[in-house]
């Protein structure tokens, strides 16, 4: 990013902090990659803000991990681009296992409507407001989410077709 | 008319019972019409396109001129399942595209075959995982199983010639190979082997 890019992004953190009080939960900045963490509660209004106020138009990813012994269990990440400050930024929230729920941004980017529904299909995140959240990538009648850490490599332990 | 004399018609010996019956110096050959049918079948054995990754572009070499499948007279890759007799499964199957598969299989008219080319047509091969279906015989009958990653197009005419041997001795398709082996103990090709695994599989011939 050009210097005057990376302040613009590196700005954002007091915007967030003022908006979200205790809901923001803070930046971390790596070799120039900047990261903002908000609360699961705030996901839906901090992407809202950045995209109405921020001018973040593009959504780059949308992406989940899994931290099998951590609670809460799941980490949920959004990379951002914006052509205006030709910058980029990532934002990421941790959801619990139980409820597995978060609100959808597909309101904000039509675009994320397919991430969301492969985060759902591979990790079992569900999406609250996803208008199409069925599975992406498996068929239709698959069981179980086979990116979870507790999912067995191998699939399934009985053969499906015979 | 020259007179056709039964030595032109035997075979090397490793198939007494299969040769064309008896054979009279009178210009004349009786058979029974399943053999004559075998041996229409293998020569004209259409494979459908089922290609579904890397192994697919070992096939196309292996019907292009190079190497050329014509042959054997199975030149004609059908685009349909209707007008195929030969599956050659070409790749790895994900568990989204084995219903597809064993509908065009279901869709291919009897008498059909099902070579499986590669390691993951055959076992998964390195995918072993949640999305790819661990062996193509889980869902079709494989007549046929060709190793290699990919196989070599040499390799897949070897295959397709042991699959010509299968039809031409009217083997039912889709036996098992194990049970076919037992039954058929001849069908192990022991010619290019080493003396000692010669004798481990066909100690009779060794």
């Amino acid at each position: 990013m050009l210097p005057s890019a990376l302040e613009a992004a590196r700005g954002l953190a007091p915007r967030l902090s003022d908006k979200f009080a205790e809901r923001f939960l803070g930046v971390r900045e790596d070799r120039e990659e900047i990261t903002y963490w908000v609360e699961h509660t705030a996901w839906h209004e901090a992407a809202e803000f950045l995209r109405r106020d921020s001018e973040f138009e593009i959504l780059e990813d949308l992406t989940a991990t899994d931290y099998l012994d951590r609670d809460p269990r799941f980490d949920l990440s959004i990379v951002l681009r914006s052509d205006t400050q030709s910058s980029w930024i990532r934002v990421k929230t941790m959801i619990p296992e139980n409820p597995c729920l978060v609100q959808s941004l597909a309101d904000i980017w039509p675009g994320a409507c397919w991430y969301e529904r492969e985060m759902f299909d591979l990790f079992g995140i569900k999406f609250e407001g996803n208008p199409d959240l069925r599975r992406l990538l498996l068929p239709a009648d698959y069981h179980g989410h086979p990116l979870r850490k507790d999912y067995p490599v191998t699939g399934p332990a009985t053969s499906v077709y015979r | 008319m020259d007179i056709v004399k039964p030595e032109a018609f035997a075979h090397d010996g490793l198939f007494p019972n299969q040769t064309t019956s008896m054979s009279g110096e009178f210009g004349f050959v009786t058979t029974s019409l399943a053999q004559i049918a075998n041996l229409a079948r293998k020569n004209s054995i259409w494979p459908a396109l089922f290609g579904l990754a890397c192994c697919a572009i070992e096939m196309m070499a292996t019907s292009g001129s190079r190497f050329d499948l014509a042959r054997y007279g199975s030149e004609v890759f059908r685009a349909s399942p209707r007008q195929s007799d030969l599956m050659i499964v070409a790749g790895r199957v994900s568990i989204k595209m084995a219903p597809v598969l064993r509908q065009i299989y279901d869709q291919m008219p009897d008498p059909k075959w099902v070579i499986s080319m590669g390691a993951c047509a055959s076992c998964g091969g390195v995918f072993n995982n949640y999305a790819i279906v661990q062996g193509v015989d889980k869902i079709v009958p494989v007549d046929v199983y060709v190793a290699g990653c990919p196989p070599t197009p040499e390799a897949l005419l070897a295959g397709f010639e042991m699959l010509q041997e299968k039809v031409r001795l009217g083997i039912p398709p889709g036996q098992d190979p194990k049970f076919i082996a037992e039954q058929n103990p001849k069908l192990v090709r022991i010619q290019g082997l080493p003396q000692a695994r010669r004798e481990a599989y066909a100690p009779e011939r060794a």
